[in-house]
């Protein structure tokens, strides 16, 4: 049985004139590990700014484990950040920059030494403690930005873009670890990204946010598979578009015209309310569509096109094709397996798709 | 051929800058009153008559005592004055950093004369605090210049950092900003008490019955047999003031491989 530990109820802030948070309501539940995904300027920094005490809401509440924290200072709240700096103390040893936090909690040194230990261990820095903090690397320092931040056991950890100073192996491993030590502590975690794959990757649950509000919250996989709206399709891995028209409606099933593709038939559930502007489009995945070799068949509909680009990844390979009898371009993703080979600039295709896999916006 | 004429200029540069102040100690330790080629001898009698002039020990005393009390106030004022700037908005604070910073560029002729008939006017008499008072003027703008660097250069999420891990912008300011620019405190202070250390217009409008060292020296120069001791004491004070900034140095160089900073700043 989970419960919030953090309810937003419609959080607005300004900044002088700027609008920076206009109506953010959520509830993040204990345990959880919680993402907020947006562009740089969406206002996800400062909602966990506002969640950590460095900002004031203008209007709204903010509860944490059930209290309203109006008025409630940083150091009297019980959450810990991970700042984007890491902001080690650079005139501290590690031992003293994880320890910082305790120093007020009145233990002994050897008490004091044992949790600094532990702490440490938890982050993989066993022995580092004697360091000076501007002699580690950038890895290390996040390690001790998160041992000094967890040592407190706060009931939620805020952590601000904690892995965007990193170089991309480092930081992909870094994204399991995190998962990892969120598991071990059961702390719940929210973070702020900009990274989709980032949030994909690491999250339960994640809010996209656009322009000072939330556009969409959901798991990872409903919100890949069933965005709400075109930006959320767009912001989140690659989503092809195709412009569309709905031909009638009849209970759960709609009938729709795609340009290139044809008619087709759709569940309600792939058509998602609100959030529309004005045009109505069809979007799918690359890795929905599946081109046809010799012998195979498509399962459910087909189409002809000629491929424009590829983009060889090694594992994957991407194919930019254009349908046949029209000027749409869309791109589609092939596992490659050995033996098999990779389609050159300009080959006739089949290309295999399934109206089950398009999202309806309008 | 360019290169040579640039070497020719830099070095005549270097000789005009330093070959008056090289001249000091030859002539504190040459043995004639005359301040003159050739030299007559070697003698530390010039020295000795240091120990003797009570007059002299009066002003050294008051001087160190105006310049100490002018660098603490002065690097005060400065932090308050540099933190807000780095931290805080509000509105004319660019109006207010400048007129701050103006006694940097005024006349300091200027300032001693107004001060001197402001002070007249409030009918004060004049004291060593009214030195301090013009001193900690022209002083303070220098000491905000020097640790505005040092605030600007303070990542603010350092001091949230403490604010979240539990402490009050009181015990984060003593825990983590002080230490952090502790390197431009003593930058700041070390400017300060020079600069008041040998200012003379102010001094000289503005002292009472004791003299700083500047005035006194000033003073002594009307009389010809003691240009000798004048000039022992300028070595004295030139030997004090490299091996100070020497140690400034020192330290502020051990204080920013500590916090792990890029060198860039400093004066040797």
């Amino acid at each position: 049985m989970t419960k919030p530990i953090i309810q937003l109820q419609d959080v607005q802030k300004y900044f002088g004139d700027y609008h920076a948070l206009r109506g953010i309501n959520a509830e993040i539940d204990e345990g959880e590990f919680f993402s907020l995904l947006g562009p740089s300027g969406c206002g996800k920094t400062t909602l966990l700014r506002v969640i950590a005490g460095f900002e004031d809401v203008s209007t709204g509440r903010v509860l944490i484990d059930g209290k309203p924290m109006e008025g409630v200072a940083p150091n009297r709240r019980p959450t810990n950040m991970v700042f984007q700096s890491y902001a080690i103390f650079p005139h501290l040893s590690v031992a003293r920059n994880v320890g910082f936090g305790l120093r007020r909690a009145g233990l002994t040194k050897d008490e004091l030494g044992r949790r600094v230990g532990e702490a440490l261990e938890m982050v993989g820095l066993s022995g580092y403690g004697a360091r000076a903090a501007h002699a580690l690397s950038g890895g290390q320092r996040q390690r001790v930005a998160l041992a000094r931040a967890l040592i407190l056991k706060p009931k939620v950890l805020l952590l601000d873009e904690p892995l965007s100073a990193l170089d991309k192996k480092l930081r992909e491993q870094m994204q399991v670890e995190l998962i990892k030590l969120q598991r071990q502590v059961g702390i719940t975690f929210i973070l702020v990204t900009h990274d989709q794959e980032e949030a994909l990757v690491m999250s339960d649950r994640i809010a996209v946010m656009f322009d000072g509000q939330i556009a969409q919250m959901d798991d990872p996989e409903v919100l890949y598979r069933r965005p709400k709206t075109r930006r959320v399709a767009d912001f989140i891995g690659v989503m092809n578009f195709l412009p569309a028209e709905v031909l009638f409606e009849a209970g759960e099933k709609i009938e729709i015209e795609i340009a290139g593709l044809g008619r087709a038939e759709i569940s309600s559930d792939q058509a998602p309310r609100g959030g529309g502007d004005g045009a109505t489009s069809v979007g799918f995945r690359p890795e929905t569509l599946t081109i046809l070799y010799d012998g195979q068949q498509a399962t459910d509909r087909e189409a002809r096109a000629k491929v424009e680009e590829v983009v060889y990844y090694g594992d994957m390979t991407y194919y930019d094709v254009r349908l046949e009898g029209t000027d749409k371009t869309v791109r589609l993703s092939m596992r490659n397996v050995f033996g098999r080979e990779v389609l050159p600039i300009g080959a006739e295709a089949r290309i295999a798709w399934s109206p089950g896999a398009l999202v309806l916006f309008r | 051929m360019r290169g040579g004429w640039l070497k020719i200029y830099a070095l005549a540069y270097l000789v005009f800058l330093y070959a008056p102040i090289a001249l000091l100690p030859v002539f504190a330790f040459n043995d004639g009153t005359i301040i003159a080629f050739p030299l007559r001898g070697f003698t530390f009698q010039w020295f000795a008559e240091l120990g003797r002039i009570e007059a002299l020990h009066g002003a050294v005393l008051n001087s160190l005592m105006i310049a100490v009390t002018t660098a603490i106030l002065a690097t005060v004022l400065g932090i308050c004055a540099a933190r807000s700037a780095a931290r805080y908005d509000y509105p004319g604070k660019r109006g207010v950093m400048g007129f701050i910073m103006l006694p940097l560029v005024l006349p300091e002729i200027i300032v001693a004369v107004s001060l001197l008939v402001v002070l007249l006017q409030l009918g004060l008499s004049l004291g060593a605090w009214t030195v301090i008072l013009g001193h900690v003027l022209i002083c303070t703008p220098f000491s905000i210049a020097i640790l505005n660097s040092a605030f600007q250069n303070l990542d603010r999420s350092l001091e949230e950092a403490a604010v979240d891990l539990g402490e009050t912008p009181w015990s984060t300011f003593r825990l983590i900003t002080l230490p952090l620019v502790m390197p431009g405190i003593i930058s700041s202070l070390l400017i300060s008490f020079t600069i008041s250390l040998d200012e003379f217009i102010i001094a000289f409008f503005l002292t009472g019955t004791e003299p700083t060292l500047p005035v006194y020296l000033w003073g002594q120069l009307r009389f010809p047999q003691q240009i000798p001791v004048v000039m022992a004491l300028g070595t004295i004070l030139v030997a004090l003031s490299i091996i100070l900034l020497t140690t400034a140095e020192y330290f502020r160089r051990r204080g920013v491989a500590r916090a792990g900073g890029k060198d860039t700043g400093g004066f040797l």
